[in-house]
């Protein structure tokens, strides 16, 4: 069985235009949204105090609100999480109270008004100080991890190829943010970890149709640019496929079982993969291209006798 | 010919394989709901405690399925958190205040898996439930404290060499202290009086020639931080203990941090109680007068109390306190010039003149340090909480063998270990830079287990998915890719158990379902190799050869940059999300084991070395 089946390479690189367009646009609209929306930070990154508190019967919004405002805490924030029984409170950073004892009381003032005692779920409570430093190192990390992979991209291909590369995972990076900054969902811990996670296979997509084009540019002599180009991203093209396919598979039960606390991770990964596969296609070798990537930048270094060049491989 | 291999080759991956299912096996079995008990202060729970208790249990009608001793400690089993919880009431009302009962899960490894040293993945709180506290140690605290005892030791050195001064002043945003004198000579002679004393103080001259301002150096600054550091992370220790939580964390995290992790504890409002509450220390002269016998039949002295030392030895105190623990700045065990332990205290400059007052008159006589803390008792208060109960006992009195000063040491102490835990315990007496709770996350245990189940069903389902999916596509080879996917989890599961610091967490096993999804990557890059390879009309086994050759550079190239990812995310993460780096790191290096070297075995069974006309691909 075979998705897709090609006598002929595909023009990709005819819309190359088209779609540097598009995605100029989808990234100047992700910033204007991070000027105007902005993100919706989680507890992790600005601090405060979030409650899940379980109820024995199907909560009641209203009366959990008005409990918490008799207690003082009139600005807490109370939304059903996961099923209609399991009720999250968010209380925003206070001076005028211990803190790290604000989880305890609310629990207690609960209990006092319920008839039937409340389940404690999850107690998070993070200090200003340590959301703000998550902020500056989750930043950190990403610029890291961007600047080891152009490295290694130019080391092991070429700089216009790195360029290209890394201006995809960039492209991936900031529509997944925007996205959740247009849809105000929740940024926490775990997106970051999944936007991480999604360089990582934007990268790894990339890669394995940069290696595609340096082959067919060698392979193929009297091809232009273009052609040369479109042959490797159509026969690498049921790859991409597939394994976007069943990434999302997975994603998707992740999505569906992995429960309300991981839902954040699995929407981010799963926007993610859907525009890194669009981009290792276009935004990747399409900025490559019009950097001027030619055959005689691809082609091997003059031949050197390799050692055991003759005898079988090792598997 | 192409595409075979030795037969060593597939007994060294079976045997890989094999080695970590076998690792892979423990976290088959469910865990025991047990009791940890073990005695304060380091001691060991007796055989004989240990027939008691499960006589005590047996009388209660508690079925345990084990009651042994490990390593000192006492640990038992039961089939059930009602008996388990029933258990804990009997055994801390029967064994009181001396020992510590903690609630856990035990592992119920079998015995020749527990031989070699196999066991469960070690599971995050998010999984476990729990507490996690991060502190923040209050330096400036620390170091505005230090300035003030600055104060106070020049101001006691500077009328020591008689050298009078205007006023002498901490700068607490600066760091420095201003000595105000009355003439320029007297500034030469305050800088030469006080760096005779300590070498290691930094002087610079002030806003006008008669201001002298004094520092400490770098170094001086980093050591009292480091202690003050030292100092909490040590009672910390030992109030963790207090509490009874079975395999705790407590762990420095940068320059003024630290991690506590309480496993199973949900009630937070005691463990912070406990973690805050002060310990203190009080020095005090023994009544040797006074009628000891007397006193332990009620009739203790006015002007005395009677207090008991820690092996339960009944000790008549007096009344009046020289010296509390704050005036301690430092506590140190050390060896005499006869290599016997002793403990060396360094006092303030206020504790030093108390002190000195104090023994001016009492050479000869005995001097006990008593300490003072707090811990949960057996009764719970009103608020369901246990009630903190205050507990004071003698660490130890010596004679009096000179008028002491600021620096005094104490001798004739039985054992290294012993001066030890006696500068330990002086240490935290004394008064210590305050802490804060920076960060707090508390997981009920209903989430913990319901996010176990909730993974592992994602992992299950993602994988069947994958499964059909891979048959549907690829057919027999699809099968074999599947064999690799299936071996690939139990590698992540077996290696996972093996490394000692590796955690399981909720974000890990999404980690472990995105490893699953992506895994097939490496196959379906050799797959669609050797599609093309056919294509292009190789023959079968130079298809195979070229297919698997050929991929290997890109399914390298490729994982290379995602190890690197998740490396940098190990880096900077905490908690959860460095256990998602943890899995995606090893699900990388195993599936490419699996994918590359595993598939292309069988493969090679199969197919390599045949006159086979067509791939079933």
């Amino acid at each position: 069985m075979r998705i897709f089946s090609f006598s002929q390479p595909l023009n990709f690189m005819r819309l190359k235009w088209p779609a540097i367009v598009l995605s100029t646009l989808l990234i100047l609209g992700s910033l204007f949204s991070f000027a105007t929306k902005g993100i919706n930070w989680g507890l992790d990154f600005t601090g405060g105090t979030v409650i899940e508190v379980g109820f024995a019967q199907p909560a009641n919004l209203p009366a959990v609100r008005q409990t918490l405002t008799d207690a003082g805490y009139g600005d807490a924030v109370v939304q059903l999480f996961g099923t209609s029984r399991d009720v999250l409170i968010r209380i925003p950073l206070r001076t005028d109270v211990d803190q790290s004892a604000l989880g305890d009381s609310v629990i207690k003032a609960l209990n006092a008004a319920e008839t039937e005692p409340v389940t404690m779920r999850r107690i998070e409570f993070v200090g200003p100080s340590v959301g703000e430093e998550l902020k500056e190192d989750g930043g950190l990390a990403m610029l890291v991890a961007l600047i080891g992979i152009l490295l290694y991209v130019t080391m092991r291909f070429e700089w216009r190829l790195s360029v290209g590369a890394v201006m995809a995972l960039f492209h991936d990076v900031t529509l997944t943010m925007g996205l959740f900054s247009v849809l105000q969902l929740e940024f926490d811990l775990t997106v970051l970890a999944a936007i991480l996670a999604l360089i990582g296979y934007s990268i790894n997509d990339t890669i394995v149709v940069f290696d595609r084009i340096r082959e067919s540019f060698r392979k193929l002599r009297d091809t232009s640019v273009d052609d040369t180009i479109n042959d490797a991203i159509t026969s690498t093209l049921n790859r991409t496929v597939i394994t976007s396919l069943t990434t999302v598979l997975v994603l998707v039960v992740l999505f569906y079982m992995g429960g309300a606390l991981i839902h954040g991770f699995a929407t981010a990964l799963l926007f993610g993969i859907a525009i890194g596969t669009y981009s290792s296609i276009y935004v990747a070798s399409a900025i490559a291209e019009i950097l001027g990537i030619s055959r005689e930048d691809m082609l091997p270094p003059p031949p050197v006798e390799k050692e055991g060049e003759n005898t079988d491989a090792l598997l | 010919m192409l595409n075979q291999n030795p037969v060593w080759r597939y007994f060294l991956v079976l045997g890989m394989l094999l080695l970590a299912l076998v690792y892979a096996l423990p976290n088959l079995y469910p865990e025991d709901p047990a009791l940890n008990i073990s005695a304060t202060r380091g001691g060991t729970v007796a055989e004989q405690t240990r027939e008691q208790l499960e006589q005590s249990f047996s009388a209660a009608g508690i079925a345990a399925k084990s009651v042994v001793l490990e390593n000192g400690q006492l640990l038992a089993r039961f089939n059930s958190t009602e008996d388990q919880l029933q258990a804990r009431e009997i055994a801390s009302q029967q064994l009181g205040a001396n020992y510590i009962t903690a609630l856990n899960l035990a592992p119920a490894t079998p015995d020749w898996l527990a031989a070699i040293g196999a066991s469960p993945m070690k599971l995050g709180l998010d999984l476990r439930g729990g507490v996690h506290f991060l502190m923040a140690v209050d330096m400036k605290a620390a170091l505005d404290k230090n300035l003030n005892d600055m104060v106070q030791t020049f101001r006691a050195d500077l009328r020591e060499d008689k050298i009078r001064y205007r006023s002498i002043q901490a700068d607490t945003a600066s760091g420095q202290v201003q000595v105000l004198l009355r003439s320029a000579e007297d500034v030469v002679a305050t800088e030469a009086a006080l760096k005779k004393r300590d070498r290691e103080l930094v002087f610079s001259p002030g806003s006008d020639d008669l201001t002298l301002l004094v520092s400490i150096s770098e170094i001086r600054l980093k050591e009292i931080r480091e202690y003050a550091l030292e100092q909490n992370i040590t009672i910390i220790r030992n109030r963790v203990n207090e509490i009874g939580v079975a395999e705790p964390l407590v762990q420095r995290q940068g320059a003024d941090r630290i991690v506590v992790q309480l496993p199973g504890v949900q009630d937070t409002a005691t463990a912070k109680e406990i973690l805050g509450a002060t310990a203190s220390l009080e020095f005090r002269l023994v009544d040797e007068e006074g009628d000891l016998a007397a006193a332990l039949e009620g009739r203790v002295p006015l002007n005395a109390e009677l207090y008991y030392t820690r092996d339960g030895r009944p000790v008549l105190l007096e009344k009046r306190i020289m010296l509390t623990g704050e005036h301690i700045t430092g506590a140190n065990s050390a060896f005499d010039e006869y290599s016997r332990p002793q403990v060396s205290i360094k006092l303030d400059a206020k504790g030093g003149n108390m002190l000195s007052a104090a023994t001016r008159d009492a050479i000869g006589r005995r001097m006990a340090s008593v300490f003072i803390e707090y811990k949960p008792g057996t009764e719970l208060g009103p608020d369901g909480n246990p009630v903190l109960i205050k507990q004071q006992e003698v660490i130890n009195d010596a004679t009096i063998q000179a008028r002491l000063g600021r620096d005094f040491r104490i001798t004739g102490i039985d054992s290294p270990g012993e001066a030890q835990n006696l500068a330990t315990l002086l240490r935290a007496g004394a008064l210590i830079a305050p802490i804060q709770i920076i960060e707090e996350r508390t997981i009920g245990p209903s989430l913990g287990k319901e996010n176990i189940e909730l993974g592992t069903t994602a992992i299950f389902w993602g994988m069947i998915c994958v499964l059909v999916f891979m048959v549907i596509y690829y057919k027999a080879f699809g099968l074999v890719a599947n064999l690799a996917l299936v071996a690939n989890l139990v590698l992540i599961v077996g290696v996972m158990s093996m490394i000692p610091g590796a955690t399981l967490t909720l974000p890990g096993m999404a980690g472990i379902v995105l490893t699953v999804g992506m895994a097939v990557d490496a196959n379906v890059l050799i797959f669609e190799r050797i599609r093309e390879e056919l294509a292009d009309g190789r023959s079968v086994q130079q298809a195979i050869h070229h297919g698997y050759d050929r991929a290997f550079a890109t399914i390298a190239d490729s994982n290379i940059t995602t190890l690197l990812v998740a490396l940098i995310l190990f880096g900077i993460g905490t908690g959860p999300v460095k256990g998602f780096a943890v899995t995606l790191a090893i699900g990388i290096l195993t599936s490419i084991f699996t994918a590359v070297v595993g598939t292309r075995l069988l493969v090679n069974l199969f197919w390599g070395g045949r006159r086979v006309q067509s791939l079933p691909i």
